[in-house]
Formats: C-alpha cells, structure tokens, sequence
C-alpha cells in the first residue's frame, strides 16, 4: 500500500490536518483511527463550549468533530478505523486491524495526530489500599458519557483541572453527590467559566493546597482521607479531614501519546513531554509532521484545528517538492513562561508565525517580550495570565526580519 | 457612596472575562464583547444555563446518545430536565439536530440530538 500522505490518529487534529491537505492539492490520503469512529475524544466530551473560534457559535464536542467529519466525507480521503498503527519507521507505517491483518503502508509524508492520555495513579503517589471506585476522570466521561454506566454515588474528585471540573458537574446532573474537588495548586488549573458553572452552580466545595493522602476500602472505595499542604506540597499533620465515598475521580493531567514518535526516533521536547517542531509543525524527521495534543495539551480544540492546519499545509508542500528549507533558530523559554511550541523556526518564513505557550503562574499586567540577540522585536500587554489557560501570540512579518538568531520570550513586568 | 457592585466571572466563551455588575442600574462593567454584557444582566436578574446530557439509544453502536438544549433554560430547571430525559428512550437512526423532546417544561426550548448515530450493523 503506498499514499502520499498518512495521518496517524482521527480526532479533531488529524480530521483538519487531512482536510487541509486535501484542500492544498493532495488526494491520496489515509487517516488510520484505532478507535471505532472518528472523531478521537471529542465523542465523550458531550458538554459545549467548543468551537467558538472556529465556527462563531458554541459547540458540544460531538457536533464540532461531526463537521470536520462531514468535510472528509466528500472527498478523496480514505480512512481505516479499528486499526491500530503499531510502529513507524523511516516514511513506513506498520498497522493491524482485524480485516486487513498486518500492513505495511509507505507514505510520502506522515502527519502525527494520536492526542494525549491521561496520567494514572501510578503517576501520582497516593498511599492506601486498591479498592474498585478509582478512575481517571476521562475513563468515567467515557464510560457515563458513551457505555452509559454511571461509576458512582458519592464522589471525590481530585484534580482541578477542566475534566475533573466537567465531571463534577456530569456525575451531579446524573444524581451523584459530589463532596469536593481537591487541588494540590493555590490556585485551578481549570477555566474560570468551568469553576462557576461547574460547582459554584452545583455548591460543590473546592479544597485549594490540599491534597488525598490516603485511600481507604477493602473491595470497594469507602472512604478518602484529605489533607491541607504547605508550600512545599507536603501535607501538614492535623489538618486531615475524612469523606466518605464509593468513587475517586483522578483528573491530574494529561501527557502527549508519544510511545509511536518514540519509536520512529523522533526529538521529544521533556517540557511538554510532546514532540519537537518548527513553525510548519515539522517534527525533527523531514516529511513528518505532528498536530494537536501529541504536541502539547491543549485546553481549546480550536487551537488544535489552527496547529493542525498548519502541518496539513506544509506536509501537502513537503509532497509537492516546495517545502523551503531556512536557518532554523530556537525559541528559547525565559522567566515565567514554561515551554513554547514551536520550538524551532525558519527565518525563511513569509507568513506570520503563531507561538503557542504556557506561564507558570498566575500572573498579571505582563508583558510577553520576544527578544534576539538581546534586542526586544516584540511585547505584547496581557492583564491576566493562568497557566491553566494557554497563550499565543503572533510573530508577523517585519518582527520574522528582525530575527537573526535564536530568541527568547519571558515575561517582563507591564504597567 | 458607590453602589455594590456584583462580581461576575463571564461563562459564554473561554475567555472568562471577569464581569462587575451594577444590579440596580442593570450596568454591567468588564466586558469584552456584548455578550457578556447580556450575560451579566441575565445573571442578575434570571439566570439560565444550556443543558447537555445523554438519553437512552436503542439499535446503535452505542446505548447512550448526546443531547442538549437548544437554548439556555432557567437554571432552577436543570434537575427537572435532568429528570424528564432520564425517562427518554430514543432510538437509532438519529441525525445530529433530530429534536428529542419539544418545547421543554413550556420553556420554548427543545431537546435536540448532538451526534448523528446510524443503525448498528
Ligand atoms: C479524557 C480527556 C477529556 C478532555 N476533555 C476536554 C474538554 O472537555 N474540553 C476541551 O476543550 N478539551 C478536552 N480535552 C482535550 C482534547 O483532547 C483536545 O481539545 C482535542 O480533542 C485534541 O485533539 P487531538 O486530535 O490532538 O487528540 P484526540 O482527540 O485524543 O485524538 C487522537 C486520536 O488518535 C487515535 N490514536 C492514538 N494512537 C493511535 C495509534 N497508535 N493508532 C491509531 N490511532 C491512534 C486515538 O484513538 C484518537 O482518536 C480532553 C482530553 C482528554 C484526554
Ligand atoms: S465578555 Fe465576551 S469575550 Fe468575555 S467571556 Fe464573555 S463572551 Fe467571552
């Protein structure tokens, strides 16, 4: 089997890499799904607030992954779900699925779109028992929200962030009592909306700085002890407070799914645990490119469609033979920013350039600062800054010519 | 004297902007776009939320079926909506858009399906 152009993965960022490809000239494309449908894990995220960007009205997850899978629908792109792509080496995918067996599928091009999962207890220490009752908070959505099986009565939720804060409300409207919502941080890593709709509508109490330091049930969850931490994170003695509960929902982030990009050899940047690319999304292997949340977690679907645009365009240049090649410079993270993406740039660019990154804390009246060679070529005033909400800034033509060398972006106090 | 004002956190997109609300003279401060100068009016005066959830599904690949409220209802109906869609049991073949339960509690809104779910196989 031989394409021009391979997407590995059928969420949201692999649907609009393809359609984009298309669109640029290329017809022979393959998008290769693991899952039953297309669609990636926008079909559990059944609650709306997608899409506002991309479409101008807000969507639920489904209605926004039913769009792009309506596009492809009419074109050339092929696509083979229940098919698991099981290693890449140089320009070759090796797949399995239950009809077609084992495949070996040369590709001109290969664009990266497998997402991210979620981090499980074994990636958090919490001491106690193993009891039944403790899932992620996205193996719960998907299990209430697609098998249709509730997973609890009485919950606790760990972890503030926006799939933990959904949850809380999902489990509530389903005739759950949900006791508390326990974040490690000072502050959630959830969206401000989600905090009010999510539990303040629901009178769902949220722990700041606290904690789940034992996990307590013979077969199944009984109880959950919390404590308060201290600015180190350690738990401090007396501040140990009990609930009792059948279900703990861990909601304590997400990694990019890189075992793939990590076989075929690809730079993996130890930031965001997600690959390493330019401004065209090109991972360190010519011809490959990635998109969406196997770069880094993304908390708007609408900036995975933007990042996805952008490899599905360039991957059609690669295959066409115009793919330019420049001097590509680092962009380096300074004070209070954590990672950018890109992290690498073609001087050469003719077009303005998106950079995506994240601060590291709450922070206000800033000033991102771009800056070369310490030259500042740009700054951009923001009030408000959250780590839990992602930045972007655009880098447009005449700041690309000030640029000579590798640049760093850090925030700068603005008044 | 300056009269209290209502700190708000905007909910109609990510932005999240934080919103200040005078009750009495219905001013609302904050804002980016006009929509949350709604918002925080509404906010003050009749708040409404979109309800999304699932119904039952027969004849699918799946048993559940997303759907939500083609419009904000008042939020004091949410467990009533809640409670109505629990007794829905739908069946496949169903567009994205097929209304699953018309004019909800006499509020003018509808319940419509968010996914298109075609007969299983
Ligand atoms: C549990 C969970 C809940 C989330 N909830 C929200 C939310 O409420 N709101 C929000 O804005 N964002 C949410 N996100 C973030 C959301 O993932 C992104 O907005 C967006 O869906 C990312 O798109 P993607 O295409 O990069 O990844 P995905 O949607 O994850 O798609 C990746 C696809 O690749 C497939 N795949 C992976 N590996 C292989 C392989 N080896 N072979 C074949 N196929 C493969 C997967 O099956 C999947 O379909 C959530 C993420 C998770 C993990
Ligand atoms: S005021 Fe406008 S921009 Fe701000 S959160 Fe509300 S809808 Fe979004």
């Amino acid at each position: 089997m031989t394409y021009d152009l391979v997407v590995v993965g059928g969420g949201p960022a692999g649907l609009a890499a393809a359609y984009e490809a298309f669109n640029n000239g290329i017809e022979s494309i393959l998008i290769i799904e693991r899952d039953m449908e297309l669609g990636g894990i926008l079909n559990q995220c059944i609650h709306n607030g997608f899409g506002l960007h991309t479409f101008k009205e807000e969507l639920t997850g489904p209605e926004y992954a039913e769009r792009f899978i309506d596009k492809i629908t009419d074109t050339s792109i092929e696509v083979k779900l229940d098919t698991m792509v099981l290693d890449i080496k140089e320009k070759t995918i090796y797949a399995m699925n239950p009809i077609d067996g084992y495949m070996e599928i040369e590709s001109k091009a290969i664009i990266l779109a497998m997402g991210c999962r979620e981090r499980t207890r074994g990636a958090i220490y919490v001491p106690g028992d193993r009891p039944a009752g403790v899932f992620t908070a996205g193996a719960a959505q998907r299990y209430i929200n697609i098998e249709g099986y509730m997973v609890g009565k009485e919950v606790v939720i760990l972890g503030s962030g926006d799939i933990g804060l959904i949850m809380a409300r999902r489990m509530t409207l389903e005739g759950a009592k949900v006791k508390a919502v326990i974040e490690l941080m000072p502050y959630s890593n959830g969206l401000n909306r989600n905090i009010v709709q999510c539990l303040e509508d629901y009178d769902i109490p949220l722990y700041l700085s606290h904690t789940v330091t034992q996990i307590i049930g013979k077969t199944r969850l009984e109880k959950i002890v919390v404590s308060q931490v201290d600015d180190n994170k350690k738990p401090i003695k007396g501040t140990e407070k009990t609930f009792t509960c059948d279900t703990l929902l861990l909601s304590v982030g997400l990694i990019p799914e890189n075992e793939l990009s990590k076989q075929a050899g690809l730079q993996i940047d130890t930031r965001t645990n997600g690959l390493v690319v330019n401004e065209t999304m090109q991972t360190s292997n010519e011809g490959i490119f990635a998109c969406g949340n196997v770069l880094h977690v993304h908390d708007l679907v609408d900036f995975v469609t933007q990042e996805a645009q952008t490899a599905g365009k360039y991957a059609a240049s690669y295959i066409k033979d115009e793919y330019k090649k420049g001097t590509s410079v680092k962009v380096k993270n300074g004070k209070g920013i954590t990672y950018t993406v890109p992290q690498n740039m073609n001087t050469i660019s003719k077009e303005s350039i998106r950079v995506f990154m994240r601060v590291s804390t709450p922070s206000y009246h800033q000033k991102i600062v771009v800056n070369c060679g310490g030259k500042e070529i740009a700054s951009f005033k923001k009030k408000t800054l959250l780590p839990a909400e992602m930045q972007s800034i655009v880098l447009t033509k005449e700041h690309l010519a000030a640029i000579e060398g590798d640049i760093t972006i850090y925030l700068e106090e603005g008044k | 004297m300056t009269a209290e004002l209502k700190k708000l956190t905007c909910i109609v997109c990510p932005m999240g902007c934080e919103l200040q609300v005078d009750e009495k003279k219905k001013i609302v401060t904050g804002h980016t776009c006009k929509r949350g100068e709604i918002y925080g009016i509404e906010e003050v005066t009749h708040p409404t939320r979109v309800i999304t959830t699932t119904v039952k599904l027969a004849k699918s690949i799946y048993p559940m079926l997303p759907v939500k409220t083609n419009g904000a209802i008042p939020k004091d109906l949410n467990f009533k909506c809640m409670a109505i869609l629990n007794q829905v049991e739908w069946r496949a073949p169903v567009k994205l858009g097929d209304i699953i339960v018309k004019d909800l509690l006499g509020t003018g809104i509808d319940v419509v399906a968010t996914r298109t779910m075609g007969l299983k196989k």
